[in-house]
């Protein structure tokens, strides 16, 4: 799990030209949306590319967005429980 | 017309490593830079703080980094009302430089992963927008595409807006970029006030723009 966190974050940063951020600034648990990362709408559709691109993995439902993208650990949780079945 | 004299309070130039502003003229210690890093060079070397930029197009990062070297050397939000503030862009390449960057993301079938973040400055005014909401300009605002740098244009529209609107001070010129090749040009356009007169800056004028657009440009 901590591999793949760490791989989330670095994709994260780049799909969303976070250069001033580096990996050590990210903390998996706190929030991307709002406070945290202070990301916004135009990142939380790059987030649903970079997981269907990296990961093959398609959020059917729009509502579980906000579940699967709360933080770095959620995604990642999200990730192995989808890519296992 | 009422009459009514305009000068050019400031301006600021940025083309091909080499930005020029009244008094400074500015090109970084690496020859050869791409835009990608000239950018990100002169955004450091001014202190700028705004996440925001590096999300930006190209486009949009250089138009905005030319009116914050303007906007800093000479602030109008504090003189002037929000809505007092206009902005008139124009180019050449439209926003084809992101456009074909956008095109990347979908020209492969097996790859076909449209990037929303490319797509939302896939228009050429965005750069307009980015600029209108760091200054909280809400002035009026337009941006026109021509074949080169048409300062007749700029002084007929700007003339214009002055005189049928509320608008006190204007932001007009020019913002192109396409690949490596990227030139800006902006010019802060204010009311000559009576005692001013005489004094120092260049008149509002089609003639003044180009002496100083081609005097950088040569």
């Amino acid at each position: 799990m901590e591999e793949l966190i760490n791989k989330l974050k670095k994709e994260v940063i780049e799909q969303l030209n976070l250069e001033d951020i580096s990996i050590d600034d990210i903390n998996p648990d706190a929030p991307l949306f709002g406070e945290g990362l202070g990301l916004d709408s135009i990142d939380a559709l790059e987030l649903i590319v970079l997981l269907e691109k990296n990961y093959g993995l398609k959020i059917e439902d729009p509502k579980d967005g906000k579940k699967i993208f709360y933080s770095i650990r959620t995604m990642a949780e999200y990730i192995t429980e989808h890519q296992k079945s | 017309m009422s009459g009514q004299q305009y000068q050019i309070s400031y301006w600021c130039m940025i083309r091909q490593n080499r930005v020029v502003m009244p008094g400074r003229d500015w090109v970084p210690n690496e020859n050869f830079l791409t835009f990608t890093e000239f950018i990100k060079a002169l955004y450091k070397k001014e202190q700028v703080s705004y996440p925001k930029f590096y999300k930006m197009d190209n486009l949009s990062k250089l138009g905005f980094l030319c009116a914050e070297m303007i906007f800093k050397n000479n602030p109008v939000t504090g003189r002037y009302k929000s809505e007092e503030i206009g902005i008139i862009l124009s180019n050449s390449s439209s926003s084809l430089d992101t456009d074909l960057d956008y095109y990347k993301t979908i020209k492969d079938p097996s790859s076909y992963f449209p990037s929303p973040s490319v797509f939302v400055y896939t228009l050429p005014n965005i750069v307009t927008g980015e600029i209108c909401i760091r200054n909280r300009i809400k002035g009026e605002n337009a941006f026109f595409i021509s074949e080169k740098f048409n300062s007749e244009l700029l002084e007929t529209y700007g003339r214009l807006l002055f005189e049928s609107q509320h608008m006190q001070t204007l932001l007009c010129g020019w913002v192109e970029i396409l690949k490596e090749k990227y030139e800006a040009a902006l010019f802060l356009i204010e009311k000559k006030k009576d005692n001013e007169t005489g004094n120092e800056f260049p008149e509002f004028s089609a003639r003044s723009m180009n002496t100083l657009y081609y005097k950088i440009n040569n």
